[in-house]
C-alpha cells in the first residue's frame, strides 16, 4: 500500500510510484534545491578506429547491436508530429522481436499514435513517461486498464530528470530528416524536415546508445546546420520515410477570427503593455492557439510601430514569430521545436534562428535556462481554477487528454506569464473551484484573460496597480466564475476514484503536484 | 422580459449584428464592447429557419443577462408572413427597440406601432416601451423620411439600409460612396430635425478595416449617431471615429463650466472666449463628455478582423 501526503497546493500525491521510485511531494515552485551534482553523460565506448559509415543493415540489426534488454528505457522525440511514422515503425520492430516490459520515455506523444495503447497491452511498454497522453492513450491510462506506472513530466522537468539520471536512456531513437554516414543529423532539411530536433538532441547528449532513422541519407558531411554532431550517434539505419510529410509540415497557423480569441488576445496585449513589459530587449514565449497568436499580431504591429526591438523569441516555435524575426523585431529565437512549415526555412537559413536543446529551453536546475529569462509568455489552458492553478492535462469528465508541454517551466521562469482562455467552452464553466488536475501551480500564474474580463493574481500587486491606472476590465475571479455559472451551471465534478492512481505528476523540479486518478466508468 | 441595466441616454456608438439562430454568438455578446446589438431574424435567417430563431432569441431575451447593452431585433418586414409572429413574440419580451425593415411611407410605421402598442396593452406593457427603429432602404422611404421619423413617438432612430438602396437606386455601392451621400444627408437632417438618432449602413468587406475607419470618419463628420457591424472586429474601428478630439473635449468641458457657474450665478447668457453659446451648444458639449468617457480603454483603435 502506498502512502499518500497532501502537498503544499492541497493536492493527494503518492510518496511511492510502484516501479518506478520514491518522490517528493510538492512544496512550493521554488522550495526545491536541484542535486549538487548530475549523473554524468554515458561515454560510448569504442576503440579508436577509423570508420566511414555507421549504416546498420536493418532496423532490427541496429536494435540487436545496440545491446538493448527488456526493462530497458527507449527514448523519441516528437518533432514529426501527426506526420510521425518513427514511433510505430520500431515499436512494431521491439514488439516483434519479443521484447517486454520496456520503459517507454518519448519527449511526447503524437495525437495519432494509437498503437501506443495497443502496446501497453500486449506488454511490450512496462512504464510511460511522457508529456502529453492523449487520444486512445489517454483513454487506456485513465481507465485504469493500462496497469502500468505513468509519469508525466513538462520539458524542462524531462531535461532535468535525463540529466539527474531519473530518466536513464538506454537507447535512443533518433527520427532524421537528414543524416550522413558518419551520424551528422539535421532537421531542417529534407522530404521531412522539422526544423529544431531540440527535445532529441537532450537524448542524445545523455542516451547509452542513439539510433537515428533517416529518409535522407546525404553525402558526408551533412552540412551546417547540425542539430546532433556525429560523436553522439551510434547507428544510423536508412528507411523509406519518416512520416507523412504532409502532416510533418504543416501550414503556418493562420491569425483567428474567432471574435472571442480575438478579445482575449487584445486585452492580453493590453496588460502586457500595462504591465510594461514590451520595451526593448522584450523577451517573449507564445503557443500557437488562437488567441496566442492573434497576440503576436497586436504585438508585432506596436514593436513596429514604437521601433522596438526585443531580444529573444523563445519555445515552440511559430511561423509569426520567424516572420517577427525576419523583421528585426527580436535579435534571436531559440527554438527547441519548430510548430510549422514557415519555420524550417527560417532555421536553416537564418543565423539568429538557434537551435536549442530542452535543458537550455526549460530545464530548473542548470545555470539558467532560457525560460527563466522570459519578460513574457502567453499559455494556453484546458481550465483554471479560482487559486490561479492550471489544468492542461485532464478534461471535465478527468480523463487524460492534453500535454503538460513546457507549460509550468515557462510559467515559472517569465517575469509575467499570462493564460489565455474562454470563460466557458463546449458550455461548461472554465474557471472551476478546483481544477481536476494542477500542471502549473497558481504561485507562477500572474494573470488569466477571458472575453470576459481580466484576472490578475493577488499575489501581483504591482500588477494590479498597473491595470487599474491602464483601466483595464479587471473582474475578481470568484466573481467571474459565479457570473459565468449563472450562464452554464455549476458543473459537476469528474467521477474519478481518488484511491486509484493511474498516473503521477511531476513539477519541473521532480516533486510531484498532483496524480490523475482513475475515472470511474 | 429583457433584463435591463439601464439602457436609456446610453451613447450608441455600434450596432453589432447577430443572426438570431447563433447561440454561440448571441451568448458572447455582452464580450466585444459593442454599445448595442442587432439580433436578426430578417436576412441573416434562411426561410426554414425563421422559427427557430425567433424562438432562439425569445429565449435569449427570456433568459439572458446583456448586461448594460442595448438590445435591439430586426424583424422581418411587414408584407411578409412572419411579420405578425415576430412581433407577437419579441415585443411581450422588450427588447429596447424593434428594427423595422423597409419603411416607405408614413403608413409603414403606422401599422407596426399599431400592433406593438396592441401586444404592449395585452401583455401590460406601458404602451411605448419598445422603441422602432425605422430602416429605410429605398428611394421612396429616404425621401419620406421626416415624415416616417415624425410617424409614431415610438421611432427612436432612422437607420439607412445601404446595400438595399442602392439596387433600388440601380447603382453600386463604391468605396467612396458618394451614391448614398444625399440619402446619407437626408437621413442625417430628418432624423435631426424630428429629435431621433441616426445610425449608418454596414460596411461589408471586413478585412478592410481602413475602409471601414474612413466610412466611419465620414459619417460620423455628417451627423450619424452610430453605425451598424457585421463583425465585432469592427466595433472598435467605428467607436474609434465617433471619439471627440482633444480640442473638442477641451472646448466642451470649458462651455458646460462657464454654463454651470452662468447657471449658478443666475446669468443667463453663457459666454466661452467672448461669445455667447446657446443651448444646443452646451447641449452638444454636454453629449461630448459624456461620450469622451467611453473612450478609457479602448485607447488603441483599429483592430484585426
Amino acid at each position: 500500500m502506498t502512502d499518500f501526503v497532501i502537498n503544499s497546493i492541497g493536492r493527494r500525491v503518492p510518496l511511492n510510484v510502484p516501479g518506478v521510485g520514491s518522490f517528493e511531494p510538492y512544496a512550493g515552485a521554488f522550495q526545491k534545491a536541484g542535486p549538487s551534482r548530475a549523473a554524468g553523460a554515458p561515454v560510448h565506448p569504442r576503440s579508436p578506429q577509423r570508420t566511414k559509415s555507421k549504416v546498420a543493415e536493418s532496423l532490427e540489426q541496429a536494435i540487436k547491436r545496440s545491446g538493448l534488454e527488456d526493462g530497458m528505457t527507449i527514448s523519441f522525440h516528437h518533432h514529426l508530429r501527426n506526420g510521425d511514422a518513427v514511433i510505430p515503425m520500431v515499436l512494431e520492430a521491439l514488439q516483434a522481436m519479443g521484447f517486454r516490459g520496456l520503459t517507454f520515455a518519448p519527449s511526447s506523444i503524437p495525437d495519432a499514435h494509437d498503437c501506443v495503447a495497443d502496446y501497453i497491452m500486449r506488454g511490450l511498454i512496462g512504464r510511460l513517461y511522457t508529456s502529453g497522453v492523449r487520444g486512445k492513450l489517454g483513454t487506456l491510462v485513465s481507465s485504469g486498464e493500462a496497469g502500468i506506472p505513468v509519469v508525466i513530466r513538462s520539458h524542462g522537468g524531462r531535461a532535468r530528470a535525463i540529466e539527474e539520471g531519473q530518466i536513464a536512456i538506454d537507447v535512443a531513437f533518433l527520427a532524421a530528416p537528414a543524416c550522413d554516414a558518419m551520424g551528422n543529423v539535421s532537421g531542417s532539411s529534407g522530404p521531412s524536415a522539422c526544423g529544431s530536433l531540440g527535445y532529441a538532441m537532450t537524448d542524445a547528449m545523455f542516451a547509452k546508445h542513439v539510433i537515428a532513422i533517416t529518409d535522407n541519407l546525404v553525402d558526408y558531411p551533412v552540412g551546417r546546420n547540425i542539430s546532433i554532431p556525429q560523436h553522439k550517434v551510434d547507428q544510423i539505419v536508412a528507411v523509406p520515410s519518416l512520416g507523412n510529410p504532409k502532416k510533418i509540415a504543416t501550414g503556418a497557423a493562420r491569425i483567428t477570427r474567432n471574435p472571442v480569441d480575438l478579445k482575449i488576445a487584445k486585452d492580453t496585449f493590453r496588460l502586457m503593455k500595462a504591465s510594461g513589459a514590451i520595451a526593448p530587449g522584450f523577451s517573449f514565449q507564445m503557443g500557437v492557439g488562437g488567441a496566442s497568436l492573434a497576440v503576436s499580431a497586436y504585438l508585432e504591429e506596436y514593436m513596429k510601430g514604437k521601433g522596438i526591438v526585443g531580444s529573444f523569441g523563445l519555445g515552440g516555435i511559430s511561423g509569426h514569430m520567424s516572420r517577427m524575426l525576419e523583421q528585426g523585431l527580436f535579435k534571436s529565437l531559440f527554438d527547441v521545436q519548430s510548430f510549422d512549415s514557415a519555420v524550417t526555412d527560417s532555421v536553416r537559413n537564418n543565423p539568429n534562428h538557434v537551435e536549442i536543446d530542452s535543458s537550455w529551453y526549460a530545464n530548473p536546475f542548470n545555470a539558467g535556462c532560457l525560460a527563466h529569462s522570459l519578460d513574457c509568455v502567453i499559455l494556453a489552458a484546458l481550465d483554471v481554477d479560482v487559486n490561479f492553478n492550471v489544468n492542461v492535462l485532464t478534461g471535465n469528465d478527468g480523463a487524460l487528454r492534453g500535454a503538460s508541454g513546457g507549460h509550468c517551466d515557462a510559467a515559472a521562469g517569465a517575469a509575467l506569464s499570462i493564460v489565455v482562455l474562454p470563460s466557458f467552452r463546449g458550455g461548461v464553466c472554465s474557471i472551476k473551484d478546483s481544477v481536476s488536475n494542477v500542471t502549473t501551480p497558481g504561485e507562477t500564474v500572474d494573470a488569466i484573460v477571458t472575453e470576459r474580463g481580466i484576472l490578475i493574481n493577488p499575489l501581483r500587486k504591482d500588477l494590479i496597480e498597473r491595470a487599474i491606472s491602464a483601466k483595464l476590465p479587471i473582474v475578481d475571479i470568484n466573481e467571474l466564475k459565479d457570473k459565468v455559472e449563472r450562464l452554464t451551471g455549476k458543473p459537476e465534478p469528474p467521477d474519478v476514484d481518488e484511491g486509484d492512481v493511474v498516473a503521477v505528476v511531476e513539477y519541473r523540479d521532480g516533486t510531484l503536484i498532483d496524480s490523475v486518478c482513475r475515472v470511474k466508468k | 422580459m429583457k433584463k435591463h441595466a439601464g439602457t436609456e441616454n446610453r451613447p450608441c456608438r455600434s450596432m453589432l449584428y447577430i443572426p438570431g439562430d447563433s447561440p454561440g454568438m448571441i451568448q458572447h455578446s455582452p464580450a466585444f464592447g459593442a454599445d448595442s446589438i442587432l439580433l436578426d431574424l430578417e436576412d441573416a435567417i434562411a426561410p426554414s429557419e425563421k422559427d427557430a430563431a425567433r424562438k432562439m432569441v425569445s429565449t435569449f431575451l427570456d433568459s439572458f443577462d446583456f448586461g448594460s447593452l442595448i438590445v435591439t431585433v430586426r424583424v422581418n418586414p411587414a408584407d411578409s408572413e412572419y411579420f405578425e409572429n415576430d412581433l407577437k413574440e419579441i415585443v411581450p419580451r422588450t427588447p429596447d427597440a424593434v428594427r423595422l425593415p423597409k419603411c416607405n411611407e408614413i403608413s409603414d410605421v403606422r401599422a407596426a406601432d399599431c400592433l406593438i402598442a396592441e401586444i404592449e396593452n395585452d401583455n401590460g406593457i406601458p404602451v411605448g416601451t419598445v422603441k422602432l427603429h425605422a430602416m429605410l432602404e429605398t428611394a421612396l422611404g429616404i425621401e419620406n423620411a421626416f415624415s416616417i421619423a415624425k410617424a409614431s413617438p415610438r421611432v427612436a432612430a432612422l437607420t439607412i439600409g445601404g446595400q438595399d438602396l442602392t439596387a433600388d437606386m440601380g447603382v453600386q455601392k463604391t468605396l467612396e460612396g458618394w451614391e448614398l451621400f444625399y440619402a446619407r444627408s437626408r437621413v442625417v437632417m430628418a432624423a435631426r430635425a424630428s429629435g431621433v438618432s441616426a445610425f449608418d449602413t454596414v460596411w461589408t468587406d471586413i478585412n478592410d478595416i481602413e475602409g471601414l475607419a474612413k466610412e466611419s470618419k465620414q459619417i460620423a463628420e455628417l451627423g450619424f449617431t452610430g453605425k451598424a457591424a457585421i463583425h465585432p472586429g469592427q466595433i472598435e474601428t467605428i467607436h474609434e471615429a465617433f471619439r471627440p478630439s482633444p480640442k473638442e473635449l477641451a472646448r466642451a468641458q470649458r462651455v458646460v463650466r462657464e454654463a454651470e457657474i452662468a447657471l449658478h450665478s443666475g446669468k443667463g447668457v453663457v459666454s466661452v472666449a467672448g461669445r455667447m453659446v446657446d443651448a444646443p451648444v452646451i447641449a452638444r458639449a454636454e453629449h461630448l463628455i459624456a461620450l469622451s468617457r467611453l473612450y478609457d480603454y479602448e485607447e488603441d483603435g483599429g483592430g484585426l478582423a
